[in-house]
């Protein structure tokens, strides 16, 4: 069973094509990861999922009546608004008290829902965006760089509870990252972005894949090279000029 | 039975008679409109935006005035072109700041040269810039009331999906809401009260209605609806408080308003340094 199956997608923004051709299956209960280094479009592949862009090619299909839970990449809320916890948690589908004081307790915010959201730190607010994503009782929880500002031990807590919410509720879960080494360890499948899939699988397929290593800077061959590819792996849309990632074809 | 109703509806209809009452319910009115949007105005720093569609309705005045429609109408039709121009501007990218400077400040002016070309009107004008409260006629009174009501009606309804979208565009497209529309509600809402409000604090000073009472309501409350209804009691306030600081000093009575408005303003942010 699949929950969101994207075939082919391509996506532009302003003219300029993020996202080619990304094939892209998600199963009920499964962690995968979106790595990429930055611009590589991973958000735009989330956004794309989630329906907020446009697609200029390809299409997404969606079991009929799925529940997305989604926890954007930051929420930078206006001082001039004041909003509890709580009154958060109630938007846009009003939740019962009940609900809500599980939600928090579930994602270890407990007691905090009369706290000003605008009070709240990185990792405390990326718990309450969590606990408000999982009141809608999501089929499919997306992530984008929710450890962002988190120090490696909030880093690592914090994909702990991700996986506690995957085993109790069954939902899978697809985030995006930059960062390698944690994430990695918590997913069960990696895909490797940079505008195109470069390569997916097993963490331990991906972590030892050429591309992946040549996309992270982790070749052996020095971590200076930017992006060097094999020259078996498709990249027949790179001759466009105005393509985001940089090529090194020195590979001395 | 019937004769006591009536006696009231006579008393109530006595009271309408006095220019003060009309005054004092226009105000309150009024209020009732600017406290919610005002909120959404601050939370989504529109406070230019407020002000190029309430310049507009000097626009709406001459329109209304060439073509013999009522000046409600008049204002209305030019404020909801104006902030549907704004608001088609602004998602085609265009540099807010400058933009809506330019399309304040020339609604305004051609409002006035086209104004000028009605001789009788000139002495008057002076009551389209800062209100004539004071001159509040029973209908003027029924149609602040239902444009009011109206725009409390649109708010109540979409006020979920406008959190929503207010707080995150991401999170909004992602419940299955659609940021435009709610943007296209705020628009709506910003007309009528521009419409509304000009009989009352006039063009020059509508958007000080708007942004004013809700700044003020800020530093007391704790929750969205809070701050909104806070903004309407502080309107409501200064509305009344302009009407007697006017009856007083014999002051202007649109401005006095605005006067009672920013030092409620002061005495609540003095209270947040405290």
């Amino acid at each position: 069973m699949t929950l969101i199956a994207a075939d082919r997608i391509t996506v532009e923004l302003d003219g300029r094509e993020v996202l080619e051709n990304v094939t892209l299956n998600l199963a009920p209960g499964e962690i995968v990861t979106i790595l990429g280094p930055n611009g590589s479009g991973k958000s735009t592949l989330l956004r794309a999922l989630l329906g907020i862009l446009p697609l200029a090619g390809g299409r997404i299909d969606r079991t009929s009546g799925l529940r997305i839970g989604y926890v954007p990449q930051r929420l930078a809320i206006d001082r001039t608004m004041p909003i509890t916890v709580r009154r958060f948690l109630s938007l846009p589908v009003r939740a019962t008290d009940q609900a809500a004081a599980a939600a928090l307790e579930r994602v270890g915010m407990a007691g905090q829902g009369s706290v000003q959201m605008t009070t709240l730190s990185g990792g405390q607010l990326q718990r309450v965006l969590l606990a408000r994503a999982l009141l809608g009782q999501p089929q499919v929880l997306m992530l984008d760089e929710p450890t962002q500002g988190l120090d490696q031990q909030g880093e690592a807590a914090f994909y702990r509870l991700i996986e506690t919410v995957r085993t109790e509720t069954g939902a899978a879960i697809l985030m995006v990252s930059h960062d390698l080494h944690v994430v990695m360890a918590a997913s069960d499948r990696v895909i490797c972005l940079n505008g195109h899939i470069c390569c997916e699988g097993t963490p331990r397929v991906v972590s030892t894949a050429p591309e992946y290593r040549a996309l992270f800077g982790l070749g052996t061959q020095g971590a200076l090279a930017l992006y060097r590819h094999e020259h078996d792996h498709d990249h027949s849309h790179d001759d466009r000029q105005d393509h985001p990632h940089v090529h090194d074809h020195d590979h001395a | 039975m019937t004769t006591g109703k009536t006696t009231r509806m006579s008393t109530i209809m006595t009271m309408l008679d006095d220019f003060l009452v009309r005054a004092g319910l226009a105000a309150v009115g009024l209020s009732l409109a600017t406290g919610p949007l005002g909120a959404f105005v601050v939370w989504r720093r529109m406070a230019y935006f407020g002000d190029a569609t309430a310049h507009a309705a000097v626009l709406g005045v001459a329109l209304a005035l060439a073509t013999d429609l009522p000046i409600g109408l008049g204002t209305l039709t030019v404020a909801l072109a104006m902030a549907a121009t704004v608001a088609g501007l602004a998602a085609r990218g265009w540099a807010m700041d400058t933009t809506l400077g330019v399309l304040a400040h020339s609604a305004l002016a051609f409002g006035l040269v086209a104004i000028s070309f009605f001789p009788g009107v000139r002495t008057s004008l002076s009551s389209y810039l800062f209100g004539d409260i004071l001159a509040v006629s029973s209908s003027d009174l029924a149609l602040i009331w239902l444009g009011a009501l109206a725009v409390v009606a649109l708010l109540v309804w979409r006020w979920q999906a406008l959190l929503t979208a207010t707080l995150s565009e991401d999170l909004a497209h992602a419940a299955g809401l659609n940021p435009d529309r709610e943007r296209l509600v705020l628009v709506l809402a910003l007309a009528l009260v521009v419409a509304v409000a000009l009989k009352v604090v006039g063009a020059l000073l509508i958007a000080a209605m708007l942004i004013i009472p809700a700044a003020a309501a800020r530093g007391l409350a704790r929750t969205p609806e809070g701050m909104a209804l806070g903004a309407v009691a502080l309107g409501a306030a200064a509305g009344l408080g302009g009407l007697g600081l006017s009856l007083w000093q014999d002051t202007p009575t649109g401005p006095s308003i605005i006067v009672v408005a920013a030092v409620l303003f002061a005495l609540s942010a003095l209270r947040g340094r405290v």
